[in-house]
C-alpha cells in the first residue's frame, strides 16, 4: 500500500521504479518529495505544486524526474543544470531542481556545474552520487575512489576522484553540502535548506548502488553498504567533535558552505528595471 | 532625410527575432556570429528579455531549450565549432517538441578552419547533424532586410511545428551592412505561443487529435504539470519501449515537415519564366548569382536564378516544376558540393547539373559564375 | 550596374579603416542611396591587416563585394602595395604622405596627404585618422553633403566625442585643395 507522500507527489501509474533492489536512489527520491512536501504546506514560502520544476539528466538518477508529479524534463546526458538554467532565466518564479548523478555532473557536466556554481542563479542540485554507472553497468565515474573496481576498471581505478560538495564549493557555489541514504531524515533537512537557499545550492547526496559499485567491489548487500554509511559518515556537529584519529576514513555530512552571494536572475532583475524604459519597441 | 538605416546582418538577426517575441538568447562567443550575442545582451534587458552567457555552445542551446519549455520565446547563435557542439540537443528539441531558433552564420571549415571567412558547408550538417531521423526546417537569408524579415518566420515555422528551425546564415550576410528601412511592428505577422489547457494536470500532453501533426504547447508554471523527455515517449510524454508508440511518434515528427512542405518552402525565381539555364544558390551566394544572371541577360542569355530560402526541406517540387523547359543548371555555393547533391537528386538525370564551388575563404564572384556559364556553353 | 561606386579601405588593425567604410556606407544611406558595406579582417580584433568596402549605388546592390575599386584609402604601405594592384581604370588613391607611392601608380590620380599626421598634432588624437580620412575623402569625392557626413559621423561615435570628431572631420576637410576638388569630384550615375 503506497503511503499518502507516494500518492500525492509520485506519478503512481509510472511506478514500480526501474531501479534495481537495494539502490539508494528510492530513499533519495523520497527525501527530496518529502522536503517539497513540506516547503508546498509551509505557508511563509511561495513553493506550490505548478510553480516547481523538476529537471534530470541521464543516468539512473534521473529517472526520478519522471516519477515525481511535477512539471519535469528528463533532458540530454550532463546537460540539466544548463537546461535548468534556461528554464529560471526565463521564468525566475519557478523553484527549479536538478536531479542529476555523479557521472551525469562531475564528468560530462562537470563544466555546467562548475559555472553553475560560479553564476549563481537559484537552481537546487541534488546528487545522487553512487560512484559508478549504473545505467550502463558499472563502469567507473569521477566519484570512484581509486583502486576500486568497475567493469572499465577490471585492475582497479587509476583516478583520484572529486568530492561534487567541494568542487561545487571551490567553484563558488553559494550552498554546497552533502547527505546520504542512511541519515534520511538529516538529509532531507539539508535538501529543504538548499531549496529555500537563495542562489546556486548543491546537495551531494551519497546513495549506495549494491548491484554493480557493491558486488565489483565485495561491499555487501545494501543493508551493509547502509552500515558503512552510518559509520563513516558523520552529521556535522558531532563530526566537528570527534577526536582526529577517529575522523580518519570519515566524512562529515551537513552544509559544508553557505554564503550569501547576489543570485544572478535577482542581479539581472536589476539591468531590466534599469534599461527597459529606454528600450526601443 | 531616408528612413532607413544602416544594418549589419548580425544585427538584424537580433531585430527580427526581437520583434518575434525572443525574449531569452543564450549564447557563447564564436566568429563571424559575435555580434548576434552583443547585440542580443544590449537589447534584451531593453524589452525585459534574458541573456545569459553560457560557458559553452551545448549549454547555450540546452538553456534555451529549457527557456521555451518555461514558455518564452528563445534562440541560440553560433558558428560550425558551435553548430557540431549543439547537434545533440537540436536532436532533443526535435524529439522533444520543443520551439527555438538556432541561428548558424557559417563560417570556412571544416575544424576550426578559416574563422573569418565565409562558407556554406554546414548545410548539409543542419540536415543530417544530430543523430537519428527528425524533422528539420532551415531557412537562408540573402541580405540584411531578409534576414530580419526571415527570422520572424523562423520563429513562427518554430512555433507553428513545434520544432527547432535552423537560420542558416554566413559570414557574407552576417558581416554585410546594408541600408534598411524595417517593416512597421504592426504590418509583422506573428506567431503566438497557443498554450493547451483543456485537460488539468494532465496525462496526455503529447495527444495529437487525428488529421494533425502538432500537439499543443504546455509552457512549465502554468499549472499543468506534465513530463518532457528525449526517450521515445507515449502520449503522456513518459518514456516508453513500445516499438509501435516510438515508431508512430517519430513518424509524426517527419510528417509534420513532410506533410506541409508548402507551408514551409519559400523559393526565389528570377528571370525563371524563359529560362533555359538556372543558376541554383541560397544565402550570400545569391548576391554574386544576381548579378551574373543579370549580365547573362543583358547579352541576350536565357539565364535565371532558382534560390531557395528554405533550404531544408529541399523546394524539390518547385525545381521539378523547371525542369522541362531546363537545358542546364548551375549550382553555385560555397562548399564542395553540397545542395548539389539536393539539385542532382531532384533532376534525377534529365538535366545535367554543372558545379561551381569554393572552399577557399573567398567569396564567389558574378566574373566567375559567368565563365562556368560560358564553359557550359550557356 | 555598371553605375556602382566601389570604394575599398586599408590599413592596419586598429586604424579604424572599418569604421571609415560604415561612415561612408551610413552617409549613402542618410542621403537616400544604396550601399553594401562589409570587411575582412583576422580573427583577432586587434593587429593585422584589415580591409573594409563600401559600395554606393542609385540602384540596388547586387554583387557585396568590391572588385575593381574606384576609390582606394590606404594607410598603411603594405596595404597601399596590395590594394593598388586591383585598382579601376581611373581609380582615386588616398594615401598617407608618409608612405612611398608605387611607381605604377598614376600620379595625377593620387592624393597623398599627411592624414596619420593632421589626427596627432592638428586634432591632438591619433586614433581620429579614420575621421580625418572621411572628412578628406568627402571634400575630395563630394559623395556627400557635409550634414549628411557629419550626421553619419554622430552614428557610430561615442556620445560627448562630437566636438572632436567635428575637429578631425573640419582638419581632414581642409587637406583638399580647392584643385583636387574639383579634379577628383565624382558624381554618381
Amino acid at each position: 500500500m503506497p503511503s499518502d507522500l507516494i500518492h500525492q507527489y509520485m506519478r503512481i501509474d509510472h511506478l514500480p521504479h526501474i531501479w534495481c533492489p537495494g539502490c539508494g536512489n528510492g530513499v533519495i527520491m523520497r527525501d527530496v518529495a518529502v522536503a517539497l512536501d513540506e516547503l508546498i504546506n509551509d505557508p511563509d514560502t511561495d513553493f506550490d505544486r505548478d510553480n516547481i520544476v523538476i529537471v534530470s539528466g541521464i543516468g539512473c538518477s534521473s529517472r526520478a524526474a519522471g516519477y515525481l508529479d511535477f512539471n519535469s524534463i528528463h533532458t540530454t546526458h550532463g546537460r540539466a543544470i544548463a537546461f535548468a538554467t534556461g528554464i529560471k532565466m526565463a521564468n525566475p518564479k519557478l523553484h527549479v531542481v536538478v536531479l542529476t548523478g555523479d557521472g551525469d555532473c562531475s564528468a560530462i557536466g562537470g563544466n555546467h556545474l562548475i559555472h553553475a556554481a560560479r553564476r549563481n542563479l537559484g537552481l537546487t542540485v541534488i546528487c545522487f552520487n553512487n560512484d559508478i554507472y549504473g545505467m550502463t553497468g558499472g563502469q567507473y565515474s569521477p566519484t570512484t575512489p581509486t583502486g576500486d573496481k568497475a567493469t572499465t576498471a577490471p585492475y582497479g581505478n587509476l583516478d583520484r576522484p572529486f568530492d561534487i560538495a567541494l568542487l561545487a564549493a571551490g567553484a563558488g557555489a553559494s550552498f554546497a553540502a552533502r547527505g546520504d541514504v542512511y541519515h534520511a531524515r538529516e538529509t532531507t533537512a539539508v535538501i529543504k535548506q538548499a531549496m529555500l537557499h537563495k542562489g546556486f545550492a548543491l546537495v551531494d547526496v551519497y546513495s549506495v548502488c549494491p548491484t554493480y559499485y557493491g558486488r565489483k567491489n565485495k561491499k555487501g548487500d545494501a543493508v551493509e553498504m547502509l552500515k558503512w554509511q552510518r559509520d563513516n559518515l558523520i552529521p556535522l556537529p558531532r563530526f566537528n567533535m570527534m577526536p582526529p584519529e577517529e575522523m580518519a576514513g570519515k566524512k562529515a555530512i551537513g552544509v559544508l558552505a553557505e554564503n550569501d552571494f547576489p543570485e544572478y536572475s535577482e542581479e539581472y532583475q536589476k539591468l531590466i528595471d534599469r534599461f527597459a524604459a529606454k528600450g526601443r519597441k | 532625410m531616408s528612413k532607413a538605416v544602416l544594418m549589419q546582418g548580425n544585427e538584424a538577426a537580433v531585430e527580427g527575432a526581437i520583434a518575434a517575441g525572443m525574449r531569452v538568447f543564450a549564447g557563447y562567443p564564436i566568429t563571424p556570429s559575435t555580434e548576434i550575442a552583443e547585440q542580443s545582451s544590449l537589447r534584451l534587458p531593453q524589452v525585459g528579455g534574458h541573456f545569459i552567457q553560457m560557458e559553452d555552445e551545448i549549454s547555450s542551446i540546452a538553456a534555451v531549450l529549457g527557456a521555451s519549455a518555461a514558455g518564452v520565446k528563445a534562440m541560440t547563435a553560433t558558428s560550425g565549432p558551435g553548430f557540431s557542439l549543439m547537434q545533440e540537443n537540436l536532436g532533443y528539441g526535435a524529439m522533444a517538441e520543443i520551439p527555438c531558433v538556432i541561428v548558424d552564420v557559417q563560417r570556412a571549415g571544416p575544424s576550426t578552419g578559416l574563422p573569418t571567412s565565409p562558407a556554406q558547408g554546414d548545410y548539409m550538417q543542419a540536415r543530417w547533424g544530430t543523430h537519428g531521423d527528425h524533422p528539420v526546417i532551415a531557412l537562408s537569408p540573402s541580405s540584411v532586410l531578409e534576414t530580419y524579415t526571415l527570422i520572424i518566420r523562423a520563429f513562427n515555422l518554430s512555433e507553428k511545428y513545434r520544432t527547432p528551425v535552423i537560420f542558416l546564415m554566413d559570414e557574407i550576410v552576417g558581416h554585410m551592412r546594408e541600408g534598411v528601412e524595417l517593416p512597421r511592428p504592426e504590418t509583422l505577422r506573428i506567431n503566438r505561443r497557443k498554450p493547451s489547457f483543456h485537460d488539468g494536470a494532465n496525462k496526455q500532453c503529447y495527444f495529437v487529435p487525428e488529421g494533425m501533426y502538432v500537439p499543443a504547447m504546455k509552457p512549465f508554471g502554468r499549472g499543468e504539470r506534465y513530463n518532457i523527455t528525449g526517450l521515445a515517449h507515449d502520449e503522456g510524454g513518459f518514456p516508453t519501449n513500445n516499438t509501435q508508440v516510438a515508431g508512430k511518434l517519430v513518424s509524426r515528427l517527419l510528417a509534420k515537415v513532410e506533410d506541409n512542405a508548402d507551408d514551409i518552402i519559400r523559393v526565389e525565381e528570377y528571370a525563371m519564366d524563359d529560362a533555359e539555364t538556372a543558376v541554383v544558390c541560397f544565402g550570400g551566394t545569391a548576391r554574386a548569382a544576381m548579378e551574373a544572371v543579370l549580365l547573362a541577360r543583358a547579352e541576350g542569355r536565357k539565364v535565371g536564378m532558382f534560390r531557395p530560402i528554405t533550404v531544408w526541406p529541399f523546394p524539390e517540387k518547385q525545381l521539378k516544376a523547371r525542369l522541362p523547359q531546363l537545358k542546364n543548371i548551375l549550382m553555385a555555393e560555397h562548399n564542395h558540393g553540397q545542395m548539389l547533391l539536393e539539385v542532382q537528386r531532384t533532376a534525377g538525370g534529365s538535366v545535367p547539373v554543372a558545379f561551381l564551388g569554393k572552399v577557399d575563404g573567398t567569396v564567389i564572384t558574378p566574373a566567375e559564375i559567368l565563365a562556368k556559364l560560358q564553359e557550359m556553353e550557356v | 550596374m555598371s553605375k556602382r561606386y566601389e570604394m575599398r579601405f586599408a590599413g592596419s588593425g586598429g586604424q579604424g579603416v572599418i569604421l571609415a567604410s560604415v561612415i561612408m556606407a551610413e552617409a549613402a544611406v542618410i542621403a537616400g542611396l544604396r550601399t553594401v558595406q562589409s570587411q575582412a579582417y583576422g580573427p583577432e580584433a586587434r593587429g593585422g591587416v584589415s580591409k573594409a568596402e563600401t559600395v554606393v549605388s542609385r540602384e540596388k546592390i547586387w554583387y557585396t563585394k568590391v572588385t575593381a575599386p574606384d576609390f582606394l584609402l590606404a594607410l598603411t604601405q603594405a596595404s597601399l602595395n596590395t590594394y593598388t594592384k586591383t585598382l579601376a581604370e581611373g581609380a582615386v588613391v588616398m594615401m598617407d604622405d608618409s608612405l612611398d607611392c608605387p611607381e605604377t601608380l598614376d600620379k595625377s590620380r593620387v592624393i597623398a596627404i599627411p592624414i596619420l599626421r593632421t589626427a596627432k598634432e592638428k586634432v591632438g588624437k591619433a586614433f581620429t585618422a579614420n575621421i580625418v580620412a572621411v572628412g578628406a575623402i568627402n571634400a575630395a569625392l563630394q559623395l556627400f553633403s557635409d550634414e549628411e557626413l557629419m550626421e553619419a559621423v554622430k552614428r557610430h561615435i561615442p556620445a560627448g566625442t562630437e566636438e572632436i570628431n567635428r575637429k578631425a572631420l573640419d582638419a581632414g576637410r581642409e587637406l583638399i585643395t580647392a584643385g583636387q576638388a574639383a579634379a577628383f569630384a565624382h558624381h554618381l550615375g
